[in-house]
């Protein structure tokens, strides 16, 4: 078990509460779950790093539990009630210094501490969707939802919040922009975050400027955008909707760089690794995929037969130390950091072919 | 001039034989190039023939080794279909996988399943529906049983939905017509259940039907879900199942097959009768259409903001004419 979940690259929640650890380079999938009966109030509806070594999966369920999964041990350590069902479900989860942080659909933000039982609360508005901790910043957090516009706290300071963003001005009809924050990310380097919404906007706020509209505001598609994830090079975001279509959309003028073709059904998570151009997605047609994202194109496909859902595929690739070369040499040309076809060595972390649960490849032929 | 004029057709004959012969010398001979038509169809029938004639011959010298070895023959080749041919699909469901069995248990079709509800199915079509889908639709509904049809009065239909789920309906189906002739299907399961849109096609109504049999009875029928093999496809088809009550009324003999082929659902509603033990005798009754999965989305009918399980992307999943989704 713990040597299985060492192997995994990507971890994947799934609807019936099983999560799902994917070895891109073994090119096989495990199941980790913690009893032999599944309900399906143990859904996944969100997941995040526990600590920042990336060595614990904290998954936040249906039933309003938190699981804290050991990649180490392959087991589930931890499982802690952190609210229930009539709250509504998890729209995020942080972990700050030790403490964790939830916030539920009803708009219930409470920080956690360990051991002691004082519990800091926020309210922060009904309907919430998502809620997002700063990478950098850690006691910032941002939280958007459905008629809830995007609300930048602090921690320290829970009584009112830092930013509070306004909405756009009245639509060339003079009608009310509805306000559907459903994805945030910080951009980093920058105070900048940015947001999807139901209504197929991208904006981007900034803070730290005096005006609280969007600083760029783009519109992609006719769907509802569901998820976005913000890739290793800067001035890009990758955004999906509910009929499948990725997009990558460049955030300097908010022109659309590229589609990403081969999603059936509707994105439920999309990570970006934080070094390489490689992008992972799930969703609500059971497979995941993973995409390079200069040249759009599939790398890998593994098909699980339960929908992934809510699921972050959090925890992008981790290093995966000293790849022994594999017979597939194709996808290994289209990585960076190859030299000749032999010498495909260490420092390539990135996923080859999944072939264990009987993956598709889609053959990238060209760099040779 | 005159002569050449004759002389053509020889010597492009024995040009011809001499490319036949196996010979690929460019300039190569191509029947395109001959202006005429008449003589270039005859040029061409005479290939044909020889083709032919050709095929025949070693058809006949096969069966005449095939015939010489007797029982020490090779078993013939399989010829290739498409259905053989078919890319394998990493979705197919097997039988014993545990997780996917626990998935269908607790889906939105579990309440079925368990035999805790009866099926109640709304049937309408878009708004001023024409004869034919008015006429279609009442067949449906002798064919479904507990089956009710409503006039659409140009009312949404999310607001229907509601109504439905407070009156215990377990399916909307709605017929959508264009030109007079229905051309596609919304079908909803109700309390919370999976939207699938079909795209209807060759509709035949009962008196289209040739050598039919009498009007289908009030008897459940037994239903027969062909071919539905990947995980999308069994999705599809426990949707179809949840249609029909459960218990089928064997005293009845009557039957309703969706036969799955390359992606295509052909439904057909039979009365059978057994001859004796082997031979059984079938009756086509009833409306005869064929359906093809647009998208199948989460939740009840909701096209703008709901999300959607598959979507049918032609580019991109219709590029190989081996590969089948359902």
């Amino acid at each position: 078990m713990a040597v299985k979940s060492q192997l995994c690259s990507v971890w994947v929640g799934s609807e019936t509460g099983i999560l799902k650890g994917v070895s891109l380079s073994k090119k096989q999938a495990f199941n980790f779950c913690e009893m032999s009966c599944l309900t399906r109030d143990q859904e996944v509806c969100t997941m995040a790093w526990g600590d920042p070594h990336e060595t614990e999966v904290l998954i936040g369920c249906l039933n309003g539990r938190v699981k804290t999964f050991s990649t180490e041990k392959g087991i589930f350590t931890e499982s802690r009630e952190c609210g229930d069902l009539s709250q509504g479900r998890f729209t995020g989860l942080a972990v700050m210094d030790s403490s964790l942080i939830t916030c539920v659909e009803s708009g219930l933000l409470k920080v956690w501490n360990e051991g002691s039982s004082n519990t800091a609360e926020i309210n922060v508005g009904t309907g919430v969707c998502r809620m997002r901790q700063n990478p950098s910043q850690r006691h910032h957090v941002a939280t958007g939802g459905k008629e809830n516009p995007l609300k930048l706290w602090d921690l320290q300071r829970p009584d009112k919040s830092i930013f509070t963003a306004k909405n756009v001005a009245n639509d060339w009809l003079d009608l009310r922009v509805p306000v559907w924050v459903r994805d945030i990310a910080f951009i980093q380097d920058s105070n900048k975050i940015v947001t999807c919404t139901g209504h197929h906007q991208v904006r981007v706020y900034d803070p730290s400027s005096p005006q609280r509209r969007p600083v760029l505001e783009t519109q992609y598609g006719e769907y509802p955008l569901t998820t976005l994830s913000l890739p290793a090079d800067q001035a890009s975001v990758v955004v999906g909707n509910t009929h499948g279509q990725l997009a990558i959309l460049d955030l300097r003028k908010g022109l659309v760089r590229g589609c990403i073709k081969g999603l059936a059904g509707g994105v439920r998570g999309l990570q970006c690794h934080p070094s390489l151009p490689v992008l992972a997605s799930c969703g609500l047609d059971r497979f995941l995929r993973v995409h390079s994202l200069k040249d759009r194109t599939l790398q890998h496909k593994v098909h699980f037969p339960s929908m992934l859902c809510g699921s972050d595929t959090a925890g992008e690739v981790e290093e995966v130390k000293a790849e022994e070369e594999e017979d597939e040499d194709e996808v290994w040309d289209s990585m960076e950091m190859v030299k000749e076809h032999q010498g495909k060595r260490a420092t390539c972390e990135e996923p080859s072919e999944a072939s264990g649960n009987r993956v598709k490849r889609k053959r990238k032929v060209a760099k040779q | 001039r005159y002569e050449k004029l004759i002389q053509e057709p020889v010597d492009n004959g024995s040009v011809e034989e001499s490319e036949s012969a196996g010979s690929s010398f460019p300039p190569t001979f191509s029947l395109s190039t001959i202006k005429n038509k008449q003589r270039r169809h005859l040029m061409f029938m005479k290939l044909k023939q020889e083709k032919r004639k050709q095929k025949l011959e070693l058809r006949k010298k096969r069966k005449k080794e095939r015939d010489a070895l007797g029982d020490k023959a090779p078993p013939k080749d399989v010829p290739k279909t498409i259905e053989n041919q078919r890319v394998y699909d990493e979705t197919t469901v097997d039988p014993e996988d545990e997780e996917v069995a626990f998935d269908e248990g607790t889906d939105e079709f579990s309440a079925y399943f368990n035999k805790l509800t009866n099926p109640k199915v709304l049937i309408t079509t878009s708004d001023r529906p024409r004869g034919r889908t008015v006429r279609f639709c009442e067949q449906l509904a002798t064919v479904i049983p507990n089956a009710h049809v409503y006039y659409r009065r140009g009312l949404a239909l999310k607001r229907i939905i509601p109504q439905c789920v407070s009156r215990n309906f377990t399916y909307l189906m709605v017929i959508n017509e264009d030109r007079k002739v229905p051309n596609g299907m919304v079908l909803c399961h109700l309390p919370d259940g999976p939207t699938a849109h079909f795209k209807v096609s060759s509709v035949r109504l009962r008196k289209e039907m040739k050598r039919r049999g009498k009007d289908p009875t009030e008897h459940h029928p037994e239903v027969i879900l062909n071919n539905f093999s990947t995980r999308l496809g069994h999705s599809i088809g426990r949707m179809f199942a949840a249609l029909f009550p459960h218990d089928p009324h064997f005293v009845g003999r009557q039957v309703a097959t969706f036969h799955n082929q390359r992606d295509f659902i052909f439904f057909r509603f039979h009365r059978y009768i057994f001859k004796n033990e082997k031979r059984v005798g079938i009756q086509e009754l009833g409306p005869r259409f064929t359906l093809k999965l647009r998208s199948l989305q989460k939740g009840t009918f909701d096209s703008k903001f709901g999300e959607y399980e598959w979507v049918h992307k032609r580019h991109e999943m219709d590029s190989s004419r081996r590969k089948f989704h359902l």
